[in-house]
């Protein structure tokens, strides 16, 4: 038996219910897949609609008058510029510009913001946070990453299937968006933002009403139907969201990586004033970046993973940091840090792949957009 | 549960072994492809490729990883299944049938008799668990 207690979600019998085979995923006891397996639940979240359990995702409250400015303090976009009912992306950065953790900032009042934070983190980012609050921050920070369930609804169907179990109307909300409201009777945050680049929701509500919450989508989506929805697991996660090249804590992003290498600058907003890396990616911006990221196809068969290195002629000149066959776009693709001189759309290079290497060319990313 | 049928011999590794004269049929079991997940890539020798036992022939490649796979039984390839290079998931479909990877010439047929039966295979499997 394993030394350390795994953490479990509250749906953690659910999956295993439904055949998912469970793995060690940062300390959390979580599916990488379903009887379906990856490939099918990957192209049924674009062409339907597919189920994520995120509930080990973190949660952290800022509230307090000061919300605002202490969470624009800590963080590269501007929270000022939200508005109530509105989320953004952005990045918890350290003296160095390094990304401490990427992260969803949710604007639920003046006064009270919700901060959503990767799963192997959290802890991570709780003492960093906290122990950049002072006294005349204002705020109260509450870290409630154990009282919340959060299912991710995905794909072209999640409108609908969402849509027949709450009386808000889901339209109504744009992307980036979200309400407060009901979902089967259960309180909870509709947010319409999502992880795989497809339409579609993430839900929020406390834990105890996890499983009704996930059976009754399932249900709602006609699970085990003709095209009906698919509880999909991290694999299927990893592949859409690496196809629609977001990035992954860990492997685009980390401590030593800014988010102007990961090609994140439209979250930096350096004019909003002073926050924590501030100075240091001001600098890096002048300066030049000498790596940034990059996505490649392969050119003959194979599949180039994180750690590969890169090489042009003989030189190694970069690294693989995520790479995977791309299972809607039927392609191997992956992500790369490279000079910028050898990261333009077109670049041949070679990857090392167990001592074979293999072509692949830099081409444009997304790799995969939705037709909208 | 995993599918084992009686008449094969087994691994520890998880591959499967079909004899048939001094031929040896091997490929890998429902347990391997499914711990594996939705394979896309083999990587397979060469018919003449000689292989001692318990070397590495070549490589499974699913949609997470990457597994080696071993020669449970020392010979000579006299046939592999190049079928696989179109249609990799029958590994995963019909993993002791059209999933079947290479034929072995035995150097020394009755080393079969080394390897598990689909009981000895089972509780090692419950083993592991």
């Amino acid at each position: 038996m394993s030394e350390i207690e795994l953490k479990r979600t509250p749906l953690n019998a659910a999956h295993r219910e439904l055949g998912g085979r469970m793995v060690d995923f940062g300390g959390w006891d979580m599916p990488v897949q379903y009887p379906a397996g990856v490939i099918e639940e990957h192209v049924r979240t674009r062409t339907a609609c597919g189920l994520f359990d995120v509930s080990h995702m973190g949660e952290i409250w800022v509230r307090g008058p000061g919300a605002i400015s202490f969470v624009n303090r800590l963080t590269t976009n501007d929270v000022t510029k939200l508005v109530d009912g509105q989320a953004h992306y952005s990045a918890l950065t350290n003296e160095n510009g390094g990304v401490v953790d990427d992260l969803l900032v949710y604007r639920f009042g003046p006064e009270r913001l919700l901060l959503v934070v990767n799963a192997g983190t959290t802890e991570k980012d709780w003492e960093w946070i906290s122990s950049h609050k002072t006294d005349d921050d204002k705020v109260e920070l509450q870290n409630a990453s154990s009282e919340y369930c959060q299912i991710a609804v995905q794909g072209p169907n999640a409108l609908n299937i969402v849509q027949e179990l709450t009386v808000t109307d889901l339209s109504a909300i744009k992307y980036y968006h979200f309400k407060e409201g009901q979902v089967d009777g259960i309180d909870a945050i509709i947010s319409r933002t999502g992880y795989t680049g497809e339409d579609g929701f993430e839900v929020y509500a406390d834990t105890g009403s996890a499983e009704q919450l996930w059976n009754k989508i399932l249900e709602t989506g006609n699970y085990g139907g003709d095209g009906g929805i698919l509880p999909c697991g991290l694999a299927a996660r990893n592949t859409l969201r690496l196809e629609s090249a977001m990035s992954l804590y860990g492997h685009e992003l980390g401590d030593d990586i800014t988010p102007l290498e990961a090609g994140l600058g439209w979250i930096v907003k350096l004019q909003k004033g002073n926050f924590i890396g501030s100075d240091a990616l001001v600098r890096q911006k002048e300066e030049g970046l000498t790596r940034k990221l990059a996505g490649f196809e392969m050119t003959e068969p194979g599949i180039a993973r994180d750690g590969c290195d890169v090489y042009i002629d003989d030189n190694k000149v970069g690294n693989v940091t995520s790479g995977s066959p791309a299972p809607y776009l039927k392609k191997d693709i992956g992500l790369a840090f490279l000079p910028p001189e050898f990261a333009n759309v077109g670049q041949e290079i070679r990857i090392d792949v167990r001592g074979k290497y293999l072509r692949a060319q830099i081409v444009p990313t997304p790799f995969y957009k939705r037709q909208k | 549960m995993a599918n084992i049928p009686e008449s094969l011999r087994y691994s520890k590794d998880h591959e499967w072994v079909s004899v048939a004269g001094d031929t040896a049929t091997i490929g890998i079991t429902d347990y391997a492809q499914h711990s594996l997940g939705d394979v896309v890539y083999i990587d397979m020798p060469r018919v003449g490729d000689k292989f001692s036992t318990h070397e590495a022939f070549g490589s499974v490649e699913s949609v997470k990883a990457v597994s080696e796979i071993f020669t449970p039984i020392a010979g000579e390839i006299i046939e592999v299944n190049d079928g696989l290079n179109d249609t990799p998931e029958a590994v995963n479909n019909d993993p002791y049938s059209a999933g079947w990877m290479i034929k072995i010439k035995m150097d020394n047929p009755n080393e079969a008799d080394k390897l598990l039966s689909a009981v000895e295979y089972e509780e090692y499997l419950a083993a592991s668990e």
